[in-house]
């Protein structure tokens, strides 16, 4: 129950409240996802300590090593005094990689987020016309096409898929880049302000170097869109003919308005709304990084990053990694959240 | 919907530049790239790192006392950093002359003081690969004793006369290598002897300076121009991180890489078929073993075990699914080692496993193996499961997780254990006290494969082990390792089953490359790419 408010108050104080109890409950997600991967991180069969001191270690090494990685306390205490070193803007380091969580996070995210960008990109910009158009023509080889495209999307493993479009873009037509960000002559090259290469190589002015990066991230962003358009094309269709059903849209007809004007006037500027939320949702699923094509591209994104640290036991990594990707999620929630109440006249 | 227009915009436009073929640079002249699977780097100091990828890339980095030539790996250790030793009249003392000239990457000279520093340092900071230096009876406590510096001499003081080649190919590892004490002590915090700063950074005399690590990504390796040896033949040498062996060799054939070290056998065959491209074999110290718990009520009979030799269908497995990588190798020392035997005169018999059986009055029975879930783990066991029924035993597979097995076989819980095995020196030594050595079978915790599989090893073996540690002549030393191996080969229940062949895709132009065989690490000095 919100708390009744005063007598006086705006309509734009009581948003802003609104607003804030949104936010609380947002970092108490985040708390709670934390916590949880901690202890999932903690229960697992995993010794990260055998990592460290590898096979031949004396009982004493290994003690002494747990003692200094700080598992030798109890697991409460363990997980306040991570949150303590977080609050200080201290990740630790990682057993895996040797470097502080931190600079690890840096490199790796930017590198997904650029990926993920893409992809969604590719998803809204042919996904939702898609969608529109099949909805459009209901039964029409359109739609029947994107019937198809959106069952191979869903059917088809990733792992499979990627591996064929390396074989044909990169192997066969040498269209595309190969596994990895850049070719090795880039490499370095281009001074990094983002991270995200193809920004930073228009900063550069380099245009060689752009088009190096555009196209070594094409094949793996047309591959996520893929997906990504998969899922966007079907839920746009089926909003939109929740919407042409409705006598509005019968309304706008009679009075003769031009199908077009129907269409993409009257029905589309009515699902813009639960469509945001779900490309924010498809773009969240992008950010946590797809494991799978990130191996097959040899893309260094969070994805493998937080996967392979987990399977080393590797928590201040896995714990960092999570932090990002849950940062991001519960950001994207609140930006369709706010959006949602803007643009929904219901909302106001 | 005017916010598409632009956007819109770039979209036909990215899609234009993405259709235009991309020009493909091979890789420059004077570069070397090469594809692997790097992400098991943890550390790049030489104190601690334990891991293939991470001694791959000190080797290069780093210079050591002794070291091998890549180009003559069967001379065994050569004279690096220290260009002469001898080994004073008790045997227990080696001092070595230390090169004069030889500088750091930093331009700091390299003296005897920075040898000392560095193995005491190793044996202090006491991490994963410690063991090697402290089997000389080095301690945290003694070592700045045992070990020291004396103008351009340095002298390692032990507690035993042990062999003079048991000592140099210890120094020949990893942890022997000699860092920049100087530039290492300027980025010391709290106790950590440096460790932090040296996990990502290079204090070496090496032939390559560190260019650049990126975990999970890529190392860059750039010559040393100054290097005592001489430069590298290349100026740069890039490993990219390429888990996948279908990625590796589409990049191969496209030719934006130089080398691929991780090709599966399909891949392999295409390689060799291609006339731009080559596949060098090199024989690595790495085997494939089954152990056989003498805690199993059913293997603690010699006779099961005498009957399993007869079980394993070498021939099969070495022709079909392990075809080119492996091949059969039934002793504890692999090819390419001092002493290593060649005798592999089990033979796949499944009769003769029955008559064994009979006479001993065994009928019937299950034992359990709990192998890691990879393709050539199954396929191993599914073939011992189907010899072994045709004996009339049981095998009941279990797959799980790499650190499962692990865990259980540290705790002696797995019956059979199917797994790899790799040196972690290059000394008999090495294999020798990970087979043949349970001085107490009886213990809480051991490490030796002999403990894991509770094998009490005969006492006379074991003293024979130890023995060969003292012997000064190395030939009549490697006659005893000959002989400890035959009594090994015939009666233990561990039996080695194949060592590991490195399959290397590379240009034709690439020559030169050696991935140190079965006792070293790869090495990059010598490798150069013609046209």
């Amino acid at each position: 129950m919100p708390p009744k408010a005063p007598r006086g108050a705006t309509r734009t104080g009581r948003r802003l409240r609104k607003t804030g109890g949104l936010l609380l409950s947002l970092l108490l997600t985040l708390l709670g996802l934390l916590l949880v991967t901690f202890i999932i991180g903690r229960v697992m069969p995993i010794d990260p300590v055998m990592k460290v001191v590898g096979e031949r270690a004396s009982p004493a090494q290994i003690e002494a090593a747990r003692v200094a990685m700080g598992l030798d306390k109890p697991l409460i205490v363990q997980f306040f005094n991570y949150m303590g070193d977080v609050l200080r803007g201290d990740f630790g380091r990682s057993i895996s990689t040797g470097h502080p969580v931190a600079e690890d996070l840096r490199r790796v995210f930017p590198a997904t987020l650029e990926l993920a960008s893409l992809g969604t990109l590719i998803g809204v910009f042919v996904g939702i016309p898609l969608g529109v158009i099949a909805a459009a023509n209901r039964g029409g080889w359109i739609d029947q096409v994107a019937r198809v495209v959106a069952l191979v999307g869903y059917s088809v493993p990733i792992f499979w898929l990627g591996l064929m479009g390396l074989l044909v873009f990169y192997g066969i037509l040498g269209w595309v880049g190969g596994p990895g960000r850049q070719d090795i002559i880039y490499d370095g090259m281009v001074t990094t302000h983002t991270g995200l290469l193809l920004i930073d190589t228009l900063i550069a002015g380099d245009w060689g170097a752009f088009r190096d990066a555009f196209s070594h991230i094409i094949l793996p962003a047309s591959l996520l869109g893929y997906f990504s358009l998969a899922y966007i094309s079907r839920m746009t269709r089926s909003f939109m003919l929740e919407q042409l059903s409705a006598e509005y849209i019968t309304t706008a007809r009679v009075k003769g308005l031009s199908e077009s004007k129907v269409i993409w006037r009257h029905a589309f500027g009515n699902i813009l709304v639960p469509l945001i939320t779900v490309i924010a949702l498809s773009f969240g699923s992008l950010l946590e990084g797809s494991v799978l094509t990130e191996i097959i591209f040899s893309w260094p994104g969070i994805g493998s990053y937080i996967t392979k640290t987990l399977l080393a036991g590797d928590m201040n990594a896995v714990l960092g990694g999570t932090i990002v990707v849950g940062t991001c999620f519960v950001a994207l929630n609140l930006l369709s959240d706010i959006l949602y109440r803007v643009m929904d006249p219901r909302a106001q | 919907m005017s916010f598409l227009k632009p956007s819109a915009r770039a979209v036909l436009f990215a899609t234009a530049v993405a259709f235009a073929p991309a020009a493909f640079a091979a890789t420059p002249a004077d570069t070397l790239v090469v594809a692997a699977t790097i992400d098991d780097i943890i550390s790049l100091d030489p104190g601690q790192s334990f891991e293939f990828s991470g001694n791959d890339v000190d080797q290069n980095l780093y210079d050591r006392l002794v070291d091998f030539d890549p180009l003559d790996l069967e001379k065994g250790f050569q004279p690096s950093l220290a260009e002469s030793w001898e080994v004073s009249e008790d045997g227990k003392t080696i001092t070595f002359t230390m090169r004069e000239g030889v500088k750091f990457h930093s331009g700091n000279p390299v003296r005897a003081e920075d040898a000392a520093w560095s193995l005491q340092r190793a044996v202090k900071l006491d991490k994963s690969p410690v063991f090697i230096l402290t089997q000389f009876g080095l301690t945290a406590d003694n070592v700045e004793e045992m070990v020291k510096a004396d103008g351009n001499k340095l002298s390692i003081t032990m507690d035993k006369p042990y062999a003079e080649s048991f000592v140099l190919n210890c120094l020949t590892a990893n942890v022997g290598s000699i860092v920049d004490k100087e530039l290492a002590m300027q980025h010391v915090e709290g106790d950590d002897l440096a460790n932090t700063w040296l996990t990502t950074n290079d204090a070496g005399s090496g032939p390559f300076t560190l260019g650049a690590w990126k975990p999970n990504e890529a190392v860059q390796f750039i010559a040393f121009e100054d290097y005592w040896g001489g430069a590298p033949k290349l100026k740069r040498v890039i490993v990219k991180n390429v888990a996948e062996s279908s990625s590796q060799r589409l990049q191969l054939e496209q030719g934006d890489i130089d080398v691929a070290r991780n090709l599966s056998p399909t891949d392999v065959d295409a390689v060799a078929a291609n006339d731009k491209l080559k596949i060098q074999d090199e024989l690595r110290g790495r085997m494939v073993y089954m152990g056989m718990s003498q805690k199993d009520p059913i293997l603690s009979n010699p006779a099961v075990i005498q009957a399993m030799h007869h079980l394993i269908d070498f021939e099969g497995m070495g022709n079909s699914f392990l075809k080119g990588q492996w091949r059969i190798h039934q002793n504890f020392l692999p090819e390419g080692y001092l002493g290593a035997s060649d005798d592999n005169s089990w033979k796949f018999d499944v009769e003769a496993a029955k008559k064994i059986l009979a006479d001993a009055g065994v009928t019937s029975g299950t034992i359990t193996t709990k192998i890691r879930d990879l393709p050539e783990y199954i396929n191993i066991a599914q073939t011992l499961q189907a010899a072994m029924a045709e004996a009339g035993l049981t095998l009941n597979i279990e797959q799980m997780t790499g650190a499962q097995v692990l865990d259980a076989y540290r705790a002696r819980q797995v019956p059979i254990f199917i797994g790899e095995w790799g040196p972690d020196y290059s000394d008999p030594q090495t294999n020798a006290s990970a087979f043949a050595l349970n001085p107490d079978n009886a213990a809480e915790k051991g490490s030796t494969i002999a403990w894991r599989n509770s094998y009490a090893v005969p006492q006379e073996m074991q003293d024979k082990v130890n023995a060969a540690l003292l012997e000064p002549d190395s030939d009549k030393r490697k006659q005893m390792y000959i002989e400890i191996q035959k009594e090994f080969h015939d009666t233990a229940p561990i039996m080695p089953l194949f060592q590991r062949v490195e399959q290397v895709g590379m240009q034709k132009g690439v020559k030169d490359w050696s991935g140190g065989g079965s006792v070293a690490w790869v090495m990059y000095k010598q490798v150069s790419k013609g046209e």
